[in-house]
């Protein structure tokens, strides 16, 4: 009687997973089998494995990682000063609330302050190191990722960082450790399990980003993401969009696989 | 302050934002290797005397000294001390070896050595073979012992043990208090040992500080705290206690319950006011025209090594009695004590005072 009724509750859960999750991926799977005319081909598999395809494979991943890098160098300062103040909940909250911003509306906003005539390059002028091109290059695509993904970063972090217990940093201590070693050894390893979660959560999205490329890369940076929405929206070459997917897919569960919990719980 | 003095407190006050102050102008001094505890209620400043010493925090006033250097600022990493935690505090990430092994390898000692050393402080704690499981897999007991093994196995100067020994049941307890006292006395390591337990006190120290509300009620050997405690406080905290108020009519002469005892107590004023105290296991049970007390038996608790046997006297004083006989709950019964039994307490009398008093009055009439 009980896990029956349990198994009742289940349904809504299943059918979204089965219609929005699974049907897709299967979809997916199933257009990247045919070539941009209808015929079923293997031909869009061997595409992906020309240079272009893995240059911009490459181009994706170096990406990804450039802006979780930089994300997790500015999130875990931040977590950790973040846990030393007063009001620390308050705080967190600041921090959050831009990300519930709209993304197109941040990348406008930055938009404007890259620009030519933007507060970026007055500040430039003022100080006297003279204009400069911000707007569509590498440093500006990177700069504003992570500025979209680091609260995403702050907040495992903050919480695994949150739940230490203060009195292992005390042992360390006393043990002999210096707060550097303290930080090697107990608060950096106990902290692990939110610096994988923070880095699955901008690493797998970071992969895919499609319209910063265009808004603030200007389409200097060619992501995957940014091939799948050009096969489907400009060349109508769905088969290979649906590949390029199948290889983003795989990317990504092997990055859950290897940033996930490990089963055994040695941190709790 | 002598040479043998490792640390000494100066007027320590510690006081948290506008709160009262947790120790209020504390001050003592701890010898080189002697057993040493901390003893009172919960709340009273153990913990934080504990973590004054270790180098955790500051004092908002007042100096610690440690081997005569000022040390209010070192931090913890620089001090001759570890602790054992009162929630042990061990390293979830790291099995039961590396656990011990943390301070041998911040010292960067050399693998071989850390593993015998390990080993050693394991079996002592009787782990032997517990080496390779995760702090989780271990009861509370187990991890309590990790924790003093963490301790041990660095030989600092000093040791301090935050309630150590209260999640061990009571023969596994009793096996540790033998076994930690051994250890100090072979290693010659100075001990600073926290517990709320009197009996545990008793039977371990080379000195105990009595501590309430911030202050230290009374300090000595447990066999003068036990025999002479300063005030109502002690004497309650310390092993069981009849008090009751009486009248000093003159040195070595007391009135209480309406009659007049000689004993052994002196330097009051004529017809001071004070309080009695008399241990229960002084009170002899006799026929009522043979006792100095007359009494009736209220209930009777048969505690294993002897009867508690509650009685009420006249005037509604209790007094507890600890007897190997068995009374009868309803009797008449008389109370035989010695004069020696008494022990008189002045209200509000300073330590230094006390022991003055004690010094210039009491020589050689209390057994020691
Ligand atoms: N960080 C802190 N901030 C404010 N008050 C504190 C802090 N740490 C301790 N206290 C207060 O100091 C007092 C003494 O605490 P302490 O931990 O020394 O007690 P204890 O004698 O060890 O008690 P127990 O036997 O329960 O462990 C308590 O009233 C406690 O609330
Ligand atoms: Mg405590």
């Amino acid at each position: 009687m009980g896990t029956k009724s349990r198994n009742y509750y289940l349904i809504p859960y299943v059918l979204w997973i089965a219609l929005f999750v699974v049907a897709p991926i299967l979809l997916v799977l199933y257009y990247s089998f045919f070539n941009i005319e209808g015929h079923f081909t293997l031909e869009n598999y061997k595409k992906f494995f020309t240079p272009v395809y893995l240059k911009m494979t490459f181009s994706s991943f170096w990406y990804a990682f450039l802006i979780t890098f930089f994300t997790f160098i500015i999130a875990y300062p931040t977590a950790y000063l973040l846990t030393k103040t007063k009001h620390k909940q308050l705080w967190l909250l600041l921090i959050i609330v831009p990300s519930w911003i709209n993304l197109l509306l941040k990348a406008y906003a930055f938009i404007g302050i890259f620009g030519t005539y933007g507060a970026a390059n007055k500040f430039l002028e003022a100080m006297g190191v003279g204009g400069k091109q911000i707007l569509f290059t590498d440093f500006s695509f990177v700069f504003v990722s992570v500025y979209i993904f680091l609260p995403f970063m702050i907040l495992p972090i903050f919480n695994a960082l949150n739940d230490l217990n203060p009195s292992l940093i005390d042992a360390s201590n006393d043990l002999g450790a210096s707060p550097l070693t303290t930080f090697k050894r107990v608060i950096f390893p106990l902290t692990l399990d939110g610096v994988k979660a923070g880095c699955q959560i901008v690493f797998i999205p970071a992969l895919s980003l499609f319209m910063l490329t265009r808004l603030i890369a200007g389409n200097r940076v060619i992501t995957l993401g940014t091939a799948i929405e050009q096969h489907f929206l400009v060349t109508q070459d769905w088969g290979m969009g649906a590949t390029i997917a199948v290889f983003l897919i795989i990317a990504m569960v092997i990055i859950m696989l290897l940033t996930g919990k490990r089963k055994s719980g040695m941190l709790r | 302050m002598t040479d043998k003095t490792i640390i000494r407190f100066q007027q320590v006050t510690k006081q948290y934002d506008n709160d009262p102050a947790v120790l209020d102008n504390v001050s003592f001094e701890i010898e080189r290797g002697k057993f040493y505890t901390l003893l009172g209620p919960s709340g009273c400043g153990k913990t934080t005397i504990l973590r004054l010493i270790a180098g955790f925090i500051e004092p908002s006033d007042g100096n610690i000294y440690f081997n005569g250097k000022k040390v209010n600022q070192l931090p913890a990493n620089k001090r001759q001390v570890n602790t054992v935690f009162q929630d042990y505090a061990l390293f979830p990430h790291l099995n039961v070896f590396e656990n011990v092994a943390f301070g041998l390898r911040i010292k960067k000692m050399k693998s071989n050595i850390v593993e015998q050393k390990v080993k050693e402080a394991l079996r002592f704690v009787n782990l032997e073979g517990y080496e390779n499981r995760e702090i989780r897999e271990m009861s509370g007991g187990q991890r309590q012992r990790v924790a003093i093994a963490r301790a041990i196995v660095n030989e600092p100067e000093v040791i301090l043990l935050d309630e150590p020994l209260s999640a061990l049941d009571l023969k596994l307890r009793t096996e540790m208090q033998y076994e930690l006292r051994e250890l100090q006395r072979n290693l010659g390591i100075t001990f600073i040992f926290v517990t709320h337990d009197q009996e545990e006190a008793l039977a371990m120290s080379d000195e105990i500080f009595v501590l309430n509300n911030g202050k230290i009620e009374q300090s000595g050997n447990p066999n003068d705290i036990y025999d002479e405690p300063i005030n109502r406080f002690v004497a309650d905290f310390i092993g069981e206690s009849n008090i009751v108020s009486g009248t000093m009519l003159e040195d070595y002469v007391v009135k209480f319950t309406g009659k007049t005892f000689e004993c052994v107590d002196g330097g009051f004023h004529p017809n001071e006011d004070v309080e009695i105290v008399i241990r229960p296991e002084d009170l002899e049970i006799t026929k009522p025209q043979d006792g100095k007390l007359q009494v009736k038996v209220d209930s009777q608790l048969f505690r294993g090594v002897h009867y508690e046997i509650s009685c009420y006297d006249n005037d509604g004083n209790e007094w507890l009695v600890h007897s190997t006989k068995k009374a009868t709950v309803g009797e008449n019964i008389g109370l035989h004590f010695e004069s020696e039994a008494i022990h008189v307490m002045r209200y509000d009398e300073t330590e230094e005072d006390f022991d003055k008093r004690l010094e210039a009055y009491e020589e050689g009439s209390h057994g020691n």
